[in-house]
């Protein structure tokens, strides 16, 4: 690791006077990811805002037809809150899925997010089920967010606060892990609500998290795993890799649909 | 350089660490405390897990900074007056271990798994062990001797 200066704010406030103070700083949650990061040498920030002291940025609420989740929150913790247990299962069970458990100790909903890997599990939450991301300066919508492999719609020194999850009637995630590494190889996440249908893909495009139009519009007319069973995504565009090519990622992705349909009821 | 402060198996433990010293170097290479073991260095064995403020964690994935003022439980903190912690019993007893370089973060997951899953089963007790990685076992008898701890616990 390159050197850095640390510093541990309590307050949002203190920690966007320091973002703005700092050279070239990065913010640290849980670490999990930009630690190691930071030991290949892939970073050289001059500064780590550590946001794991400020105390309003880890809570879970359920409120009306939503629940909101405060960035900083581990993913522990969501797996086990009994709100989001009750109100959105397939999303408690998605964070239970995650790493292991010291992984689960550590990282964040925020960190998860805000690094967009391609096969991260929370982006495909957050697209499915229509999620809100409140940052330090703005309200961005799920759709608008993800941008890209390890691209987001945050700014230099924005800070996500929370994300706003509305309940949906029917959703579940289903995932096909690497099991080395225990990220998705594809993981597909199905959810109906207010917003209609939605299908989300992780861990095989590109340029990370999609939503597949052609499925949405066929578990419309009729919510049932056949009804995907025969929709394939083109393999053009799909990662391909010593774990698997975009033709089989492709087929995955069928399958995972199905699986996730029939789980969600 | 910073001054950084803990408790550390019950005793407070204070050095001076860089921004960058890892959690796990400051265990190991500042109290001397060499049961906690680096495997990998990239977040997946296992091998350095402690407990801090009663979670485990992975310490190579830590600062030492990041634990200030936190309560750190390390495998020199299990046995109490020289009798072993029952989890340790049990990796004796039931062979879990063969050179013993994965056991003391294996006996640390297992200690934070009993107590946070009051019914423990073998495929339970393999899935929360998806973090640790053993290369001589074959992990049967550590999920055995965790099975029996975790009975012995209850
Ligand atoms: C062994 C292992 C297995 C894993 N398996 C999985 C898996 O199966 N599925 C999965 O999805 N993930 C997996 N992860 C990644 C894990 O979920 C990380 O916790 C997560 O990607 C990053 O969250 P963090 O809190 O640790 O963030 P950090 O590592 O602290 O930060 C990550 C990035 O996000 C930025 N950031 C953090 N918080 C904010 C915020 N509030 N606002 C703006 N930017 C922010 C940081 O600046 C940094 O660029 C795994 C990690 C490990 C080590
Ligand atoms: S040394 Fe920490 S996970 Fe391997
Ligand atoms: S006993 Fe040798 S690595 Fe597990």
């Amino acid at each position: 690791m390159y050197q850095f200066n640390y510093e541990r704010p309590k307050t949002l406030a203190d920690a966007e006077a320091l973002l703005a103070k700092a050279d070239d700083p990065k913010i640290l949650a849980g670490g999990q990811t930009l630690i190691p990061t930071l030991k290949q040498r892939l970073a050289m920030p001059s500064d780590l805002i550590d946001i794991g002291g400020i105390k309003d940025l880890d809570f879970i609420r359920a409120e009306g037809d939503a629940v909101m989740i405060g960035a900083a929150t581990r993913h522990a913790k969501v797996a086990q809150s009994a709100d989001v247990k009750k109100h959105n299962p397939a999303l408690a069970a998605l964070a239970a899925g995650i790493g292991d458990p010291a992984v689960r100790h550590m990282g964040t909903l925020g960190g998860s997010i805000a690094n967009n890997d391609p096969a991260a599990d929370y982006p495909a939450a957050c697209l499915a089920l229509d999620a809100k991301i409140h940052t330090t300066k703005r309200l961005i919508e799920a759709d608008e967010f993800f941008k890209g492999m390890f691209e987001t719609a945050l700014q230099d020194s924005e800070i996500i606060k929370e994300v706003t999850f509305p309940h949906p009637e029917k959703a579940a995630y289903m995932k096909f892990r690497n099991p080395a590494s225990r990220y998705a190889m594809v993981g597909v996440f199905v959810s109906k609500g207010p917003w209609g249908i939605r299908v989300a893909v992780t861990g095989a495009g590109q340029n990370g998290v999609f939503r597949v139009a052609e499925m949405e519009e066929a578990l419309a007319k009729n919510w049932s795993p056949d009804a995907v069973a025969n929709i394939k995504v083109p393999a053009r565009g799909l990662n391909a890799d010593l774990h698997g090519t975009a033709e089989y990622r492709a087929h995955l992705v069928t399958v995972m649909a199905k699986r996730a349909v029939a789980a969600a009821g | 350089m910073s001054v950084v402060s803990m408790t550390v198996n019950g005793k407070p433990a204070s050095a001076d660490v860089e921004a960058r010293t890892l959690l796990v170097q400051f265990i190991r290479e500042q109290l001397g405390l060499t049961g906690t073991h680096v495997g990998c260095d990239t977040s997946q064995c296992g091998a350095c897990v402690v407990h801090v403020d009663g979670r485990a964690v992975k310490s190579c994935t830590m600062l030492a900074v990041q634990a200030e003022g936190a309560d750190i439980l390390t495998i020199e903190g299990l046995a109490k007056n020289g009798e072993l912690h029952p989890v340790q019993a049990a990796f004796r007893e039931h062979h879990g271990l063969q050179c013993g370089f994965c056991t003391p973060g294996m006996i640390m997951t297992a200690v934070d798994m009993i107590r946070r899953i009051p019914e423990l089963d073998e495929e339970t007790v393999r899935d929360e062990l998806e973090g640790n990685i053993c290369r001589c076992t074959g992990y049967h008898n550590i999920v055995k001797a965790i099975l029996a701890a975790s009975q012995e616990m209850r």
